[in-house]
């Protein structure tokens, strides 16, 4: 069990780990089929420490920000490690991010250190070799010879010690954008006091043991990888595993191969484990299918009340064999998950933790805690978190608010948003939910303009108008989260809509309009394209600056019928 | 375009049953095929093989069409 009361900064919990299981195997990185190192804990703090004096070599010092670029792989580890133990602020950055959504999120925080790999510095030079003017650049894995620019090798030697510097709880740990590649960004301050309280809390529901191992496959930038696929398994002794290939017959070899325990993941790729397992399934002849079938069935009746993984791991084994034959624990998060597919790995005896969580509340507000499971909610709240609903409907329907000490302490740089968001001490999620009589949340759509994809992404439509300026005939556009327009009782498969007014002095051809449409809405990324249009011939409401008043616009659309009102686009 | 690209061709049409006139270079891979990003990464795989070609998927992030990938290919051969 974690205990981290006295503990005051994460640094100093991993430190105290790395020093306690010095011998146990604390990071493996694999390549396809390759293993391209594996650390003890003891080489870890070693690595950790030489990059920590780097940073000092160079007159990092407590308080400055380290930002990282990096898809999962050791030298995140390090990196993180050693900016912590460097007493910085680290700014973990989505690697999948295209490189000037990257440098927007570096121009706002301004890192003094940024870490990223070779190829990610190419591609950044390309775009803007005057970016980062202010910030020293380690460049990871560069090969011999190649041009770096002003960037410094990852690997060059520190020209002097590392010395610990120690952080207080109340210090912020990390700046998370949870959005805000365009408009305001978005960058939650956590602190220390909620990363150790949220690991604590966790830790004691999902244990992780010295001899088990976390597949890291979720970007370790996102606030559910950095908190159990970093921080937590090295603060109890168990190993990470990166895959730096994450196509599906790699990660499922390295479930196998390194023997995974424990696993995040978005239902994109939870899916694609059903899919596989039912292919398996469908293969068998009749009589070893219904064997099996008797076993699930057998399964699902003895763990009703609560999972055994022992006993279902014996029960139905070559489906466990499928999935490495070890798994115990599978967390979906950073999106809603579809409860059939919970189901679906429930019956199989491979519980699937579903929750609810937002960056601004550092992970994790409430978890399913599996006793006895129910797919249909998002759980109880975790510990010392208070989950209330305001302003309900008759239906008990309102804005889930949240209060707990993994709430972070605002947006950088952004006072009125954080005022707008934390009221009281209260987090307002713009989420939409009810609490049924045994505590349970349950989502009902959003009070934000906003969607998560399955990979977890949060978008904000405005961010998407810019893609469809100067639409020809187009007079004025919107789009919307179709959600947040007709809250739905589910969050999946959610939309984005467009709203378009074509110009009323001009003969407009509304489907070379559309043609156009499409086209562009083609050239957005598959996650941020419009599903479907409404055209309206009315003005927009709009503020004496002509602004949109999208609230108002978005009230006056939920009068119509949504089936017969969008039409849906072919992408 | 290259002999790698007639070759991607073929194999494309062939593995999803398409007819090889509508694959263009300038084609979105994910469109013109109907595929999905879990397919994608299948089809990667079979290609690698095809050709003897190692890519890495920080590479693959940025190739969206026919012209790329072939082109990604050929400097790897």
């Amino acid at each position: 069990m974690l205990t981290l009361n006295r503990i005051p900064c994460v640094g100093e919990a991993v430190r105290d780990a790395l020093v306690t299981f010095k011998t146990n195997t604390a990071l493996i990185e694999a390549d396809r089929h390759r293993e391209n190192g594996r650390w003890t804990y003891r080489e870890l703090k070693q690595e950790a420490e030489r990059f920590a004096a780097l940073l000092q070599s160079h007159g990092f010092e407590a308080g400055d920000r380290c930002a990282i670029v990096m898809q999962n792989q050791s030298k995140w580890i390090f990196s993180g490690l050693g900016g912590f133990w460097a007493g910085g602020v680290l700014v973990p950055i989505d690697y999948k991010l295209t490189v000037p959504e990257q440098l927007a999120i570096a121009a706002h925080c301004k890192p003094k250190v940024l870490v990223t790999e070779y190829s990610t510095w190419a591609k950044m030079q390309r775009e803007d070799s005057s970016a980062l003017e202010q910030t020293i650049v380690f460049v990871t894995e560069a090969p011999e010879g190649a041009d770096l620019g002003k960037g410094l090798r990852f690997e060059d030697a520190p020209s002097g010690a590392f010395t610990l510097k120690h952080r207080t709880r109340d210090d912020v740990a990390c700046v998370v954008y949870s959005s805000g590649t365009s408009g305001t960004p978005k960058g939650c301050l956590l602190t220390h006091d909620n990363y150790l309280e949220q690991a604590q809390v966790l830790g004691r529901l999902y244990p992780i043991a010295e001899d088990e191992r976390f597949f890291s496959i979720l970007p370790t930038n996102h606030a559910i990888d950095f908190m159990v696929g970093f921080i937590m398994p090295l603060m109890m002794g168990a190993a990470i595993v990166h895959q730096r290939s994450l196509r599906p017959q790699f990660i499922r070899a390295s479930l196998k191969q390194y023997e995974i325990t424990h696993i995040a993941l978005v239902p994109t790729i939870l899916k694609n484990l059903e899919k596989r397992i039912r292919e398996r399934l469908d293969d068998l002849d009749e009589t070893p299918r219904q064997l099996v079938d008797s076993a699930i069935k057998v399964n699902d009746f003895l763990t009703a009340k609560e999972p055994n993984h022992t006993l279902s791991k014996w029960l139905l084994k070559p489906i466990h064999d499928e999935l490495g034959g070890k798994l115990k624990n599978v967390f979906a998060g950073g999106t809603f998950v579809d409860r059939k597919l919970v189901e679906f790995f429930y019956e199989l005896g491979i519980p699937v933790a579903i929750g609810y969580g937002l960056t601004e509340a550092t992970t994790v507000i409430t978890v399913n805690d599996l006793k006895p499971f129910r797919s249909t909610t998002v759980g109880k709240p975790v510990d010392g978190m208070q989950v209330e609903i305001r302003n309900a409907n008759e239906e008990g329907v309102g804005e889930v608010w949240v209060k707990g000490r993994t709430v972070m302490k605002g947006y950088l740089d952004a006072p009125e948003l954080t005022e707008e968001t934390i009221v009281d001490g209260w987090l307002r999620t713009g989420d939409l939910g009810s609490i049924d009589i045994s505590g349970h949340l349950s989502l009902r759509g959003r009070s934000k303009n906003m969607i998560v994809t399955e990979g977890g992404k949060n978008i904000y439509p405005e961010d998407i108008e810019s893609a469809f300026d100067d639409l020809p005939g187009c007079e004025e556009l919107c789009v919307f989260a179709a959600n947040y327009i007709w809250p739905s009782q589910s969050m999946l498969g959610e939309q984005l809509i467009v709203v378009l007014r074509p110009d009323n002095d001009a003969d407009v051809d509304v489907d070379a309009m559309v043609a156009e449409l499409v086209a562009r809405n083609r050239k957005l990324p598959d996650f941020k394209r419009v599903g479907g249009y409404i055209v309206r011939n009315d003005e927009f409401p709009a503020t004496a600056s002509l602004k949109i008043k999208r609230n108002v616009l978005a009230e006056e659309l939920r009068a119509l019928d949504r089936a017969s009102a969008v039409i849906a686009l072919d992408s | 375009m290259s002999a790698s690209f007639d070759r991607l061709t073929q194999l494309c049409a062939k593995r999803y049953s398409v007819d090889a006139s509508i694959i263009k270079a300038e084609g979105d891979i994910f469109e013109t095929l109907g595929i999905d990003s879990f397919q994608a990464a299948e089809l990667m795989s079979e290609l690698e093989m095809e050709f003897d070609v190692e890519i890495p998927d920080y590479e693959l992030q940025d190739i969206k069409t026919f012209g790329a990938l072939s082109a990604a290919i050929d400097a790897r051969i």
